[in-house]
């Protein structure tokens, strides 16, 4: 999303789900997996000023389907031509929100002379790398280097035209043969959908893993923005791309920056590269704009951001953020005369990927020595995990910190690798050969600690203590903040210059006297950011300054924290129920990033005037123009700069993390790597050719495994993995606890009544799965909710597979995963768990 | 005092089960796990260890395609419950507001009330010897809570309160399917057997969901009580050696599914 938005989080949030004139459920199973997203659909559907309707688009006939509307099947893997076709119905049909549209984003934008798709390759592809240069991918600049732009639309270059070309192979027809939807529930989609195009109606979008674990997964989303942008339901109540994280607190973990890829707050992280040598130079790189311009200091570097950088946008501040986060780390060791400790930051090696994928097949090839395992099972969880189990027998040692001993504490005792089913691919083990030593450390449940979590709306809420942890099981903190202590303490007395990040980490959040818990204030406090003279909060990050007088570990979690009446206020804290809107915004229930902005680009909320609704929308009006006060105002916090008014020529640009102030359609300069527009590509592993392109997989995606690529002859079967409402996520937890066991007792596979015949497979009978990876058994649930697709001559079949079960805990069974390949989205690697082929056989 | 009781709309049922799990963790049941026989709802019935289930039933059809009903099932505390008129040792009480509950400490473990209840309800449990069943939370709902069922229900299919309230609230909602893509939708338990202090909205016909259309007290019952009431005192040896002994013996055996001493995993 973040290439269209300038953001990659969920837009709204749950309880705006009940505003919405049509949910687009799809890729995901709401009503399973996120039941409290479906209460609030629920509540949408007894409004009669809503009525939402409920449309359910998946593989899988699930309990989600079962409550919608409308349920239209889909193949696995082929999201992009189900909604290339939204596309192109929504233009052929001027169904698209034209003052939004024309406003909003920039479908008015002249794109490169260059610039060129055929074949299903866009311009500047490299085929021996397997990567596009993006040179082509740009915009059309003028003498004053000014964006050119055609209002009327009318221009061949500009991104309405190009869409429209792009798109018009993506008849109905067409579509229904490579996604095998019956073309009357197609339709009935189509129209349901796109009628919220109309200025008085918004569509929201949910979705999850069904839509990102493909190899293709980033540009699904980008497909949802550009059907969202069309109908102009971005920043409204009722609307957004709803991106339903798979846990609780996931958001919270990618905000830390638990990824490679960034440090918090979602700035690129250091390489080791000439361009991110020093301070300036990363400043340089990660500012919108700034490459060309001439600075050499921060002192001029701040001059010129003064007089203003074109087309940066709000990551112009990135200094800001940058150095108070320098300052929150290494306190006093960070001043202006050692560049802020920027030398300290661990710089990446730019050539190397280091995602999960990645992760464990450098393990694989023993390139790693020890690991921390924290609340996480991949031996259960990751793709290929025949392969990732062996990783970890490569390691020296591995921690394991988690409520019981799962899969992956436990993997040295795993007794399939010389059980019955077995793959001559696969290796077998035994305890004793096996090196590697593991370390348990028994972690508190959630209810046995202090926290916060940020859950998939970007809401941050307190959660106070409700039991002790049993036995000598700690809190995550604890653990963390006696690892730090440890550390420091086996560098104390050291001056080698390498060990100076770890000697002059800040690391003061000792708890109250006589208690052993550390004070997850002071953990907060630094977070959220405090001026450096008198320790008092940050209030907003308007005010943080790169300079060194403040410190803030996570700009965007800035103005969680207060003083009021001398008294510190962690606002995740706050629990007031009074909602003013109506619309569901508490907002002073807990707090949401950034500064408490419930719905984010909230600015479309109002016409491009700032104080006009929509026509017939007056009571979705979220922010508007004050004239009177010269400021923004409403009822959420407005995510536009307050005092930008009628006369400021950025008033109409609500997308204020983007350079353009617009949303993209078109998403210029490899923003994703893999094509400014999306395009159908099959997945790695697909039973059928390509129909649109001659490309059948992702141009540039990695293929780690090419030896391990399943062909339809031998694997006719789609697969995909899925979970159930009874588990959460690998099971480590659920399927140790019996109430939840007793739900969902063992490992299950879904196929249909005709693959179930045409193969003798039994309702409750076990059946054999196999991949090229490996082959595993499970109960057969033979249902009419699968069926088979029909894509034009070809009959295909597709089963499901629940992720959940392992060898551990009440309810067992063999792990999906074994049979999922190794192989991820070319943009985020997040593994195509959700279209892969496999053979099935009575066991 | 006007009946409380939980409404179901099954319309709003998402068959995530929590209320089968907070059922449990109120009542403290163990967890009676069973291997899984290709259907979701992987119990075929209560037990005595699982006071209620969600049943989960499977049906196409050309015009609607492939539907998917959910159904919560348990005691249907019946406004003249034929478990309380048949229990020959009085377990069975009708407290003030409507909730049909049962004494463990007065129980035998007859099961004259499984033969009698038009729902098979009561479970015997072998471990103590008795049966047991949803208490419709009434140790909940005299302290001023709802039961653990409908307070966890979050799309808000369970609904406590007012009967008269709650039967308006069917009605309207009936009315509003109808009208909406479900012809046959229904209220039940407002009428059967003279009326259930548990309302159901159905989006079909009750026999879609598992119900019996037109449920009824096996024959001999009511007249068994009325009978043997007035010589209870003395008689109870007599009829438990003779009559109901052979009536739940041939249940036992007739029992469909021949679980009746299985209560749970002991
Ligand atoms: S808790 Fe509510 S939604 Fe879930 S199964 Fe029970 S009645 Fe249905
Ligand atoms: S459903 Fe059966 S057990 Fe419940 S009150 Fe009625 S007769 Fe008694
Ligand atoms: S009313 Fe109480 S006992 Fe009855 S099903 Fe609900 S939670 Fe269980």
């Amino acid at each position: 999303m973040s290439p269209a938005f300038g953001r990659g989080a969920m837009t709204n949030h749950m309880i705006d789900l009940k505003n919405t004139n049509v949910a687009l459920i799809m890729g995901s199973n709401i009503a399973e997996n996120h039941p409290i997203g479906m209460k609030w659909l629920t509540e949408g559907r007894l409004d009669p000023k809503r009525q939402t309707k409920i449309i359910h688009v998946d593989p899988r006939f699930t309990r989600t389907s079962a409550v919608s509307d409308l349920y239209c099947p889909m193949r696995s893997g082929t999201d992009i031509a189900f909604l290339g076709g939204m596309i192109n119905y929504i233009l052929e049909n001027d169904l698209y929100h034209k003052e939004y549209v024309l406003n909003y984003t920039n479908i008015s934008y002249i794109i490169k002379d260059e610039y060129g798709f055929e074949d299903g390759l866009f311009s500047g592809y490299d085929e021996s790398k397997r990567t596009y240069d993006f040179g082509s991918w740009g915009y059309q600049y003028d003498a004053d280097g000014k964006i050119m732009t055609d209002e009327t639309l009318q221009h061949p270059r500009c991104v309405y035209q190009l869409l429209k070309k792009h798109f018009s192979r993506y008849d109905v027809d067409t579509v229904c043969r490579i996604t095998g939807s019956p073309k009357n529930k197609y339709l009935q989609v189509l129209d349901i959908f796109c009628s919220t195009g109309e200025p008085n109606k918004t569509g929201t979008i949910c979705y999850a893993m069904g839509i990102t674990q493909h190899t293709v997964g980033s540009q699904n989303v980008k497909a949802f923005t550009i059907v969202q942008l069309l109908l102009g339901n971005m920043g409204r109540p009722g609307g957004g791309i709803n991106a339903l994280r798979g846990e609780n607190n996931v958001q919270g973990a990618t905000d830390m920056a638990l990824l490679f890829h960034i440090i918090p707050g979602y700035i690129s992280s250091p390489t080791n590269t000439e361009d991110n040598k020093d301070l300036i130079s990363f400043i340089r790189k990660i500012t919108p704009g700034a490459a060309k311009l001439p600075f050499n200091n921060l002192n001029e570097f701040r001059e010129i951001v003064k007089q203003g950088i074109p087309y940066s946008g709000w990551k112009v501040h990135s200094s800001k953020w940058v150095v108070s986060l320098l300052k929150a780390w290494y306190g006093e060791a960070a001043n202006a005369s050692n560049d802020f400790a920027y030398h300290y930051l661990p710089k990446r090696d730019a050539s190397k990927n280091y995602s999960h994928i990645a992760l464990f097949e450098a393990m694989y090839r023993g390139e790693i020595e020890g690991l921390f395992v924290n609340g996480t099972n991949p031996v259960v969880g990751g793709p290929n995990a025949n392969k990732e189990q062996e990783a970890l027998t490569k390691l020296k040692w591995m921690v394991n910190i988690d409520l019981w001993r799962t899969e992956t504490a436990d993997f040295w005792t795993y007794p399939g690798w010389d059980r019955a089913v077995d793959n001559p691919n696969v290796n077998t083990y035994a305890p004793t050969n096996i090196g590697t030593e593991v370390f348990f450390l028994p972690a508190a449940a959630v209810y046995e600690k202090e926290g916060t979590a940020a859950q998939t709306g970007r809401w941050v809420q307190f959660r106070w203590k409700g039991a002790d942890p049993v036995g000598e099981s700690k809190a995550d903190l604890w653990i963390y903040d006696e690892l730090g202590k440890r550390l420091k303490q086996l560098y104390a007395g050291s001056n080698r210059p390498e060990d100076e990040p770890i000697l002059n980490m800040t690391w003061e959040y000792e708890g109250h006297a006589g208690e052993e818990e550390p004070d997850i204030l002071k953990v907060a406090h630094e977070l959220c950011g405090f001026h450096i003279a008198d320790g008092t909060p940050v209030e907003g990050f308007a005010q943080l300054k790169d300079d060194g007088s403040t410190a803030c570990g996570n700009w965007i979690y800035c103005g969680g924290t207060t003083l009021k009446d001398g008294k510190f206020i962690y606002k995740p804290q706050l629990r007031e129920k009074d909602d003013p809107s109506g619309l569901g915004l508490f907002p002073n229930w807990g707090w949401a990033w950034p500064v408490n902005r419930r719905v984010i680009y909230n600015r479309c909320s109002v016409q491009p005037d700032g104080v006009t609704p929509w026509p017939g929308d007056e009571d979705r009006r979220l922010v508007w123009w004050d004239a009177e006060a010269g400021g923004w105002t409403g009822w959420d916090v407005p995510d536009f700069i307050k005092s930008v008014g009628p006369d400021n020529p950025a008033f109409k640009d609500p997308f204020i993390m983007r350079p353009e102030g617009k949303a993209c359609i078109f998403a210029a300069d490899g923003s994703l790597i893999d094509g400014p527009l999306p395009e159908h590509y099959e997945p790695w592993e697909s039973p059928v050719p390509p129909v649109l392109n001659k490309q059948s997989l992702n141009p540039v995606a990695k293929v780690w495994e090419p030896d391990k690529k399943g062909t339809s002859d031998k694997y006719p079967i789609i697969a995909t993995t899925y979970r159930v409402c009874e588990h959460w996520q690998s099971g480590s937890l659920t399927r140790n606890l019996p109430w939840l066991a007793e739900l969902m007792p063992d490992m299950l596979i879904e196929l249909s009544e005709e693959l179930a015949k045409e193969k003798g497979i039994k309702n409750g009978r076990e059946v054999i799965i196999s991949t090229t990876r490996g082959d595993i058994k499970a109960i057969a649930c033979v249902t009419k909710r699968f069926k088979p697709f029909v894509l034009g001559d070809d009959i295909v079949h597709q089963i499901g597979l629940l992720w959940q079960f392992g060898f551990k805990g009440y309810a067992k069974g063999d792990i999906a995963n074994r049979l999922t390949p190794h192989i991820g989205d070319a943009n985020t690697m997040c593994p195509e768990y959700k279209a892969w082929l496999c053979d099935i056989r009575r066991a | 005092m006007a009946y409380l009781t939980n409404l179901y709309d099954s319309s709003r049922c998402t068959a995530c089960r929590g209320c089968q799990v907070a059922c449990k963790n109120w009542n403290q049941l163990p967890a009676v796990i069973e291997p899984f026989r290709g259907n979701y709802q992987t119990h075929e019935d209560t037990n005595a260890d699982t006071f209620t289930i969600v049943k989960m039933i499977e049906t196409e059809d050309p015009v609607d395609g492939v539907i998917w009903n959910f159904l919560k099932y348990q005691c249907m505390h019946c406004f003249d419950p034929a478990c309380l008129k048949v229990c020959p040792r009085d377990a069975y009480t009708k407290t003030s507001w409507g909730a049909t509950v049962h004494d463990p400490d007065k129980c035998i473990g007859c099961q004259y009330c499984t033969y009698a209840c038009p729902f098979e309800i009561p479970k015997y449990r072998k471990r103590e010897d008795i049966t047991t069943k949803c208490t419709l939370c009434a140790d909940r709902v005299e302290e001023g809570l709802q039961p653990a069922c409908a307070a966890t229900c979050a799309p808000g299919a369970l609904m406590f309160g007012n009967r008269n309230e709650l039967l308006q609230y069917a009605e309207d909602r009936v009315k509003h399917l109808r009208a909406n893509g479900f012809p046959r939708a229904t209220i039940y338990g407002k009428m059967e057997l003279g009326g259930l202090n548990k309302l159901y909205v159905l989006t079909d016909t009750p026999d879609k969901f598992g119900l019996p259309v037109d449920p009824k007290v096996p024959g001999q019952i009511p007249f068994w009580k009325d009978w043997v009431q007035p010589y209870i005192g003395w008689l109870i040896p007599l009829a438990l050696a003779g009559s109901a002994t052979s009536f739940v013996t041939t249940r036992i055996l007739a029992n469909k599914h021949g679980k009746h001493d299985e209560g749970g995993h002991e």
